[in-house]
């Protein structure tokens, strides 16, 4: 499906002359006769097609859009619950446990791993399946590592349409594990039902900080390896945060669990914990209105991102870009003014 | 978009160093590939499970062991047996050359690299894998 080139698809109001169209590459790599088989063995549930199809996904262009259309109708399904946490926080061995426990209960789960990317070089070391021990042979849980990719987020938006995969393929449980994160990731609220925020006793002195930020993302709290010194300390700070915190939206507090990766009862309440969150979403639709939000702001995200490839590929837009950049860099016009009568000539083309 | 060239390191049996795995895992991330690393003590399903959900380019394994030849034929066939018969093959490791010549004679077993070999013949090697492939 080709994004409709809406930013260059207008007239010029200086001229007067229309602005021409171009064309968005077509960027296929498989043929269709191929992706169709793939997208009914997976259907039928073959792990092999699914591990192709997150693989399609993630290259992106039309075969990802056709594969991504094609699934919509089954995602829904599976309740998906993000970990994030500075690096180094035990958010892969959280993963692990809480699978542990979630295929204790008869549950599949699915789950992706993203990884930051070297900016340097482009290359990229995946190693969260190291921790995730209880993963391995078993046909219950499917892993998925990912590359952040020049990503910012913690959790990118594409980490979000490969758990989309995973959903549509059955599985009961999602899992998205962020890449380590500071204090300002809150657009990860978007990618899930329950977002646990995970913290160590090392990080005692910045919970000021994080008073808002990461914490006010969370809906379940770990304090996870609560076996060290001052993890006491910082679940009681952080209780004390939470119930200060009178927000308006509701009236879910979230809690916090102390965790340590051998304990398999914290695995247990951390669990307890998010099906907690879980059954406070069930009441009043607030589930249906959370993921709403979220599909309204993914589409959102959809819209810009098409908008920016097509307008960069604008002749027109880049002809004038670089008139008015020869100005900014001669002196004569400082960035912001240049951006503001670059936006408004391009205005015209945008529909009010 | 294409993505970079992804490889599964895994160490398969009960050796317990993974310091050459580790450095391989390194110099591949700064030719530019994605390089998933299973971590010790691995059987050959559990690799071949990873490398199917991971859907990578390239298998290598590293063996200080002397277990190659049972591990490494025994990967190849479960690769081959779980759809993945077009996926290469790599070792590294303490393989006796008269060993390394047999394995390589496998079909789908593209290169076994001894102690000795420098990160840069393995990234040049597995780069001429992918010729289309090659990172930024």
């Amino acid at each position: 499906v080709i994004p409709d080139p809406l930013p260059v698809d207008g007239i010029d109001v200086d001229s007067g002359e229309a602005i021409e169209i171009t064309s968005v590459a077509i960027t296929s790599f498989l043929p269709m006769t191929a992706l169709h088989d793939w997208l009914s063995r997976f259907a039928g549930g073959e792990v092999l097609a699914a591990s192709r199809l997150l693989t399609v996904v993630e290259r992106g262009g039309d075969d990802a859009a056709t594969v991504l259309d094609a699934i919509f109708p089954r995602t829904g399904r599976a309740y998906r619950v993000a970990i994030t946490g500075a690096g180094g926080a035990g958010k892969s061995t959280l993963a692990n446990v809480l699978t542990r426990v979630y295929r204790g209960q008869g549950r599949t789960v699915g789950i992706v791993a993203e990884d930051p990317t070297s900016p340097f070089t482009g290359g990229a070391v995946l190693g969260d399946r190291v921790r995730m021990t209880h993963a391995s042979g078993d046909a219950g849980v499917f892993v998925r590592s990912l590359a952040s990719r020049g990503s910012e987020s913690g959790l990118s938006p594409l980490a979000c349409e490969l758990a989309d995969v995973l959903d549509a393929f059955g599985r009961d449980i999602v899992l998205l594990e962020s890449m380590g994160v500071g204090q300002v990731e809150t657009r990860i609220r978007f990618s899930a039902d329950t977002v646990v925020v995970v913290l160590t006793p090392e990080a005692g002195d910045e919970v000021q900080g994080l008073k808002s930020g990461l914490l006010e993302v969370a809906d379940v709290i770990a304090v996870n390896k609560s076996d060290r010194q001052g993890a006491d300390a910082l679940a009681r700070d952080l209780a004390s945060i939470v119930a200060l915190r009178e927000d308006g939206k509701g009236t879910w507090q979230p809690p916090v669990v102390m965790t340590s990766s051998p304990d398999a009862d914290s695995a247990n309440a951390l669990a307890a914990a998010i099906h907690s969150h879980r059954t406070y979403l069930d009441v009043d639709d607030r589930r249906t209105a959370r993921r709403a939000e979220a599909l309204r702001e993914r589409l959102r995200l959809l819209v810009e991102e098409s908008w920016r490839a097509s307008a960069w590929q604008s002749p027109t837009l880049n002809a004038r870009f670089d008139a008015i950049f020869g100005r900014v860099a001669a002196g004569t016009l400082s960035p912001y003014r240049a951006a503001r009568e670059l936006a408004e000539s391009l205005r015209a083309g945008f529909p009010r | 978009m294409n993505r970079p060239i992804k490889v599964l390191i895994a160490k398969p049996g009960l050796d317990g160093h993974d310091r050459g795995a580790k450095v391989i895992a390194n110099a591949l991330r700064d030719a530019g590939m994605e390089v998933v690393y299973t971590g010790l003590h691995q059987t050959p399903e559990m690799i071949v499970e990873a490398a199917v959900q991971e859907d990578v380019d390239l298998v290598s394994v590293s063996i200080l062991s002397g277990a190659h030849m049972t591990l490494i034929p025994k990967i190849r066939e479960l690769m081959n047996r779980g759809g993945l018969a077009e996926v290469k093959l790599v070792a590294g490791g303490i393989i006796p050359e008269a060993d390394a010549t047999v394995l390589k004679k496998l079909p789908g077993v593209a290169g076994i690299f001894g102690p000795g070999t420098s990160t840069k013949d393995a990234i040049a090697f597995i780069e001429g894998l992918f010729p289309n492939r090659a990172a930024r």
